[in-house]
């Protein structure tokens, strides 16, 4: 009896302990995120008159504004079309690119792959210039193409690296089982091929679409209207009445949402390309 | 139906792995290519199948050149050691693949896919994936889905090698009896002398990109053409001392004459190489005039009916099969009989001059 109380004792401390750890943290890691949410759903004068912890008048007018306005929700339209068309250009051209990698050796191809991944360390700043000249003079500034084709340049080899690593993983014998069978090439990609790396896939669909979703400066440079994206919006809401905060706090809430329902459905692949090493 | 393949050779980067190669197999054979680890019997049957294009020569299928043509149009069915299947289709549908491709009719697909999973005990698995199978499951998938194509040439590159001892011993048995069924032209490659004798059929050995020999598998085994050959075709390797003939009399190492007799005695005098499997060395005398030589032990290993013995000898290392539990001490001298019937005398050039006199009456 004297002895159980003993054990049980330090293992209660223990669990104390982390809990509090545990909750320190949470606290620090939601913190930002609460008070966006909490001035989102303040007055104006309430966010710039008392400090409060919880909104004491709850206002839904900040989200009613972006949610009505054009020239708010259209920023959210516009990047959500360049961003999946950036998505969905990068993994098309990289599919291929990575399967020649993985499964062919011709001439440079080591340094081809090391020199795709090396366009990732220049920032994007140093692209912005050229993009923008190169754009205005044929035709394509202020389009939602010409940011996603800006991404790819980032994307498409961050895109190869990964599935390059996925691909390595299947074995060879599998596409020559399938040859014999008499499976061309193409349908062998994408009926048995493509079904093996769907986690490779999701993993690099998701680091396309985050990246061209944070992305904030050849966004703005090469956009001025039609297909400004939010974060521009967001940057650009000084008017003659002030700074709105309240509804900049919703923009804010609302730009989190996106990316954190991508992470809620991609999470199981991406641990597994994490377990699997290329991420 | 017939393959031949005409002066074929592949190289890899600068190595070569098939030196210039003739070979003909006619339809309806089974044909065992037996070699070690590396002697080429994988890049052999990529060759085959038309995964690898050789470097020169030509493969004619039928009589026809098929030498450049693309693997999906070659109709060759193929079997990996690694158990390869599609692991996102059932097996119901890894089976049914090759079928699909060829445009077949779903009822004629649904039975030919149930009998292959009848044959292959697959039938209660048909709606699993292949990664939830056992390995011996799986790799029945894979035969199976070979199998279902009807193809004129079914390759099987060492199909059982991955297997557990129980599942090899019972697959070793199907094989064959699936092969006579199909009346195609297997070729099945092994790394083991046993397995070669279980299927039957013919026998090429290979060695460093060469098939040394290419014959019935029984007759490849009695009368290697070459020591290289008696050599992959021994498990436990052949053992080899060195022989002068003389006169009517035949010198052995270590001092021991014996007559010259059979086919022996009509060997020129000179130099050659005495070779004998390891289950002829024998721990007591058998017949009058079998010679005696005076071994240390090295090494043994008892595998429950039979004791396998290594020995130094006549400055060879030496292999000995022996039936029974021997228990017999580690370093201690040793007293082994040999018959001069089981002796295989090769040329100085490694050519088999005089078969073991055993193998004749055989």
């Amino acid at each position: 009896m004297a002895q159980a109380t003993a054990t049980r004792k330090p293992a209660r401390r223990r669990i104390n302990h982390s809990t509090v750890i545990m909750g320190l943290y949470l606290l620090f890691m939601i913190l930002p995120i609460y008070w966006l949410v909490n001035m989102s759903l303040k007055s104006n004068s309430e966010i710039l008159s008392t400090f409060s912890l919880w909104p004491e008048d709850l206002t839904f007018r900040n989200y009613r504004v972006i949610l009505t306005d054009a020239s708010w929700y259209m920023g959210y339209v516009n990047s959500l079309i360049y961003v999946l068309m950036n998505t969905v250009i990068s993994i098309t051209v990289a599919l291929p690119a990575a399967y020649a990698f993985s499964r062919y050796t011709f001439m440079g191809d080591k340094h081809l792959f090391f020199w795709l991944l090396s366009n990732r360390m220049a920032p994007p700043a140093v692209f912005a210039l050229p993009f923008f000249q190169l754009y205005s003079s044929i035709g394509l500034f202020d389009t939602h193409i010409a940011v996603a084709l800006a991404h790819c340049l980032f994307n498409v080899p961050l895109a190869v690296w990964i599935l390059e690593g996925f691909m390595r993983g299947v074995p060879k014998e599998i596409d020559e089982t399938a040859y014999i069978d008499g499976y061309g090439f193409w349908r062998f990609f994408l009926r048995i091929f493509m079904p093996l790396i769907a986690s490779g896939i999701g993993v690099a669909a998701f680091f396309a679409f985050m990246f061209s979703w944070v992305e904030l400066l050849l966004s703005r440079t090469l956009t001025t209207v039609s297909a400004k994206p939010i974060a521009a919006t967001m940057t650009r809401t000084v008017s003659a009445s002030g700074l709105d905060w309240g509804v900049l706090a919703a923009a804010g809430v609302l730009t989190i949402v996106p990316g954190a329902l991508v992470i809620y459905f991609v999470r199981n692949y991406i641990a597994k390309g994490f377990a699997l090493g290329r991420v | 139906m017939t393959l031949v393949l005409e002066n074929v050779s592949s190289r890899h980067g600068g190595r070569v792995l098939i030196k210039p190669t003739d070979l003909t197999l006619e339809n309806g054979t089974m044909n065992v290519l037996l070699g070690p680890t590396g002697s080429g019997k994988t890049e052999l049957m990529r060759l085959m199948a038309g995964l690898d294009t050789p470097r020169t020569g030509r493969i004619l299928w039928n009589g026809k050149d098929v030498t450049g043509m693309r693997v999906q149009d070659r109709g060759v069915a193929m079997v990996y050691q690694q158990f390869i299947n599609y692991p996102s289709m059932s097996v119901y549908d890894n089976i049914a693949s090759p079928m699909r491709l060829l445009g077949k009719s779903s009822a004629e697909i649904d039975r030919a896919v149930r009998e292959a999973a009848e044959l292959m005990k697959l039938t209660e698995f048909l709606d699993r994936k292949p990664l939830e199978l056992s390995g011996g499951q799986q790799q029945r998938c894979a035969l199976a889905r070979a199998l279902v194509k009807n193809a004129g040439l079914v390759l099987l590159d060492e199909p059982l090698a991955n297997l557990d001892y129980k599942l090899r011993e019972e697959m070793r048995v199907e094989i064959p009896r699936i092969f006579e069924e199909s009346g195609s032209i297997f070729v099945y490659a092994t790394t083991e002398p046993e397995e070669a004798l279980l299927l039957g059929g013919h026998t090429a050995t290979l060695w460093q990109g060469r098939i040394t020999q290419f014959g019935p598998t029984p007759e490849v085994y009695r009368q290697p053409v070459d020591a290289t050959t008696a050599k992959v075709f021994s498990d436990p390797p052949m053992n080899f001392l060195p022989m002068t003939k003389e006169g009517d009399k035949v010198y052995f190492g270590d001092g021991q004459v014996a007559d010259a007799a059979g086919l022996i005695a009509g060997l020129g005098d000179g130099e050659y190489l005495a070779g004998f499997r390891a289950n002829h060395v024998e721990l007591e005398q058998h017949t009058e005039k079998a010679m005696k030589y005076n071994a240390r032990l090295v090494v043994t290993e008892i595998t429950g009916s039979e004791t396998f013995i290594h020995l130094q000898c006549c400055a060879q290392h030496w292999f000995g099969l022996i039936d029974g539990v021997h228990n017999l001490p580690i370093g201690q001298k040793l007293t082994v009989w040999l018959d001069i019937r089981h002796i295989y005398v090769f040329g100085e050039d490694g050519r088999l001059v005089a078969p073991a006199a055993y193998a004749l009456a055989a």
